[in-house]
């Protein structure tokens, strides 16, 4: 398939937005059921919402740029009982309200709890906003890779991988975010988001893995032969009817060399996983938002390569009807 | 319930691409609006196609078959572009089974064009929307046409007539009838898409001839050859077997 830049900054933005969102909340939930020493530094939930909103402003902003008629995009809510697509648009609303209201809630500082639990723990609004804000997450990660995942036709994409990789990648490039800001606005979680960070990239780099041995042996189910029904073991394009390119040419093709495609397969295992666990490793002896910084702009780096690949990795079954120009 | 569709005789395609031509210059002057060409004498042509004539070559040099290939929307009985549409622009015709694209709900995702193995639809680049195959449906229903016209214009153009319409429904239509006795079959039918447009294979006429057709071995004129009564024949002879 070819990759669209637009939909590449639409997941990996998303993603980096969901995973950040789910770090801060991890946060809270430890503070609260006192997992941890508490820190009670109101502008990391505050500031660490607002640029977790922000970051899901411009994914969607991105996304636009992929549609033909980005002013009839409110349209696309319609089908949402058929449409993992058209659930995404609702659920990307959603999750950004959801952002906002918990955000909101540690602005107006409304931790008066509300009621208790059995073991004495107040449960206030910001908690409640944060869990239906966390359920709201996992639905965007869900609609999102279903949407890759749920055609069967790209069957590099359909796979239960597809939604894991989309979880796990968008979460690790969160928690290394959520190291940045705790670094920058020295709130001694530092290390703790950089141990989540680590955990979570480390899972990412199994599971990634585990999709790209899984597609490297595929055998396609369809050839030449299903295609156009004729039973022979040779069949051989003459031609596809038409010098020139279409939308068949361009839109299933990723127009590059397979050596390419197989370098930024590379490239972005290096930069997705391992230079940023090595820079986390390091960032937890030492104090300073740089190391961070560096390894959530290399690991985001990373991620649109890896974005780029997943598409191009894809093989769709139409590309048996365009193999020869004449 | 009716489900209108195409029947193509690869038996019979000469590959001329009338069909193509007819399709488009139909399709082009409809009012749904222009199938966008850019660069049309230019280096690097492209532009909107409903159909397209493909070539293929089956089997090893001396023998060796060229198949002419038309291609367009196969109008899927279970269509997997339609549940993907999230504006429901892309959708299937309840009374006669046609596929069809709301241009004006279309937001141009291309989500609908993942989610065909065949490659049927098309982004016009100018209008922005998915366009396909739309078996002519302001043709077939026209009631200023004669009647033998209300059919797609790539069927009306169709030299060999290599392309049937009908309903594939009905048992008894001329398409039902091709399909059944000729053989129809699906493209890639491994993806469950029941696609209702149907191919005829090609096929060889043969005449099929045995050594012993060629050379009696129960000549009766044999026995005629013996001088007497009990010498052997040349060759052996239905007499030799039967008792009248």
């Amino acid at each position: 398939m070819h990759p669209a830049f637009s939909v590449v900054f639409l997941t990996t933005l998303i993603g980096a937005a969901q995973g950040l969102f789910l770090a801060l909340f991890t946060g809270q939930i430890f503070t609260t059921f006192k997992l941890m020493p508490e820190q009670n530094d109101p502008n990391f939930y505050i500031i660490g919402s607002a640029l977790s909103l922000l970051l899901l402003g411009a994914g969607l902003f991105a996304s636009f740029f992929h549609l033909g008629h980005p002013e009839r995009a409110w349209r696309s809510i319609a089908k949402w009982r058929t449409s993992w697509l058209s659930r995404e648009v609702i659920a990307l609303p959603a999750m950004m309200a959801g952002v906002t209201a918990y955000g909101a809630a540690h602005y107006f500082d409304l931790t008066y709890p509300l009621f208790e639990t059995p073991g004495g723990t107040g449960i206030d609004a910001t908690l409640i906003l944060g869990f239906i804000t966390t359920a709201l997450t996992y639905t965007l990660f869900v609609c999102t890779g279903m949407i890759y995942a749920c055609i069967k036709f790209l069957q590099e994409w359909h796979s239960p991988l597809t939604v894991i990789n989309f979880t796990l990648l968008g979460t690790a490039s969160g928690f290394t975010l959520a190291t940045v800001l705790s670094a920058w606005l020295d709130t001694e979680l530092a290390n703790f988001y950089a141990t989540w960070a680590i955990t979570f990239t480390v899972l990412a780099f199994l599971f990634r893995l585990a999709s790209v041995v899984r597609n490297q042996k595929i055998t396609p189910k369809s050839d030449l032969r299903s295609a156009i029904g004729v039973r022979h073991p040779k069949v051989v394009q003459i031609t596809q009817g038409f010098l020139g390119g279409s939308f068949n040419t361009r839109e299933y093709f990723h127009g590059t060399t397979e050596i390419v495609v197989r370098n930024v397969k590379y490239i972005a295992f290096i930069l997705v996983f391992l230079i940023p666990i090595i820079l986390l490793v390091v960032s937890l002896q030492t104090t300073g938002v740089i190391i961070p910084l560096i390894a959530i702009l290399v690991q985001y780096m990373g991620l649109i390569a890896e974005r780029w690949f997943f598409f191009a990795d894809a093989n769709h079954p139409q590309n048996l009807y365009y193999q020869n120009m004449a | 319930m009716t489900q209108l569709a195409l029947v193509i005789d690869l038996n019979v395609c000469v590959g001329c691409h009338a069909c193509v031509t007819s399709c488009k210059e139909w399709n082009t002057s409809g009012e749904a609006g222009p199938m966008t060409d850019k660069m049309p004498y230019g280096k690097d042509p492209t532009g909107t196609f409903f159909n397209r004539v493909q070539t293929f070559e089956v089997g090893t040099y001396p023998n060796v078959e060229t198949v002419h290939f038309p291609k367009s929307c196969l109008h899927c009985e279970e269509p997997p572009c339609v549940p993907v549409c999230p504006t429901g622009a892309s959708y299937k015709r309840k009374e006669d089974g046609i596929v069809l694209v709301d241009y004006d709900k279309c937001i141009g995702c291309k989500y609908c064009s993942w989610a065909c193995p065949y490659g049927a639809r098309e982004l016009d680049e100018k209008q922005r929307v998915m366009k396909k195959c739309t078996l002519c449906v302001d043709r077939i229903y026209d009631e200023s046409l004669p009647e033998t016209e209300r059919k797609p214009a790539c069927v009306m153009s169709c030299p060999t007539s290599a392309r049937l319409f009908g309903d594939v429904h009905d048992p008894d239509s001329e398409v039902s009838l091709a399909i059944r006795n000729l053989n129809g079959y699906q493209l890639m039918p491994e993806w469950g898409t029941n696609p209702s447009n149907h191919y005829l294979p090609r096929r060889k006429t043969e005449i099929r001839i045995h050594k012993d057709e060629l050379k009696r071995v129960d000549n009766p004129l044999s026995k005629e050859q013996r001088k007497t009564h009990k010498a052997p024949g040349t060759g052996p002879s239905l007499d030799d077997m039967t008792t009248w």
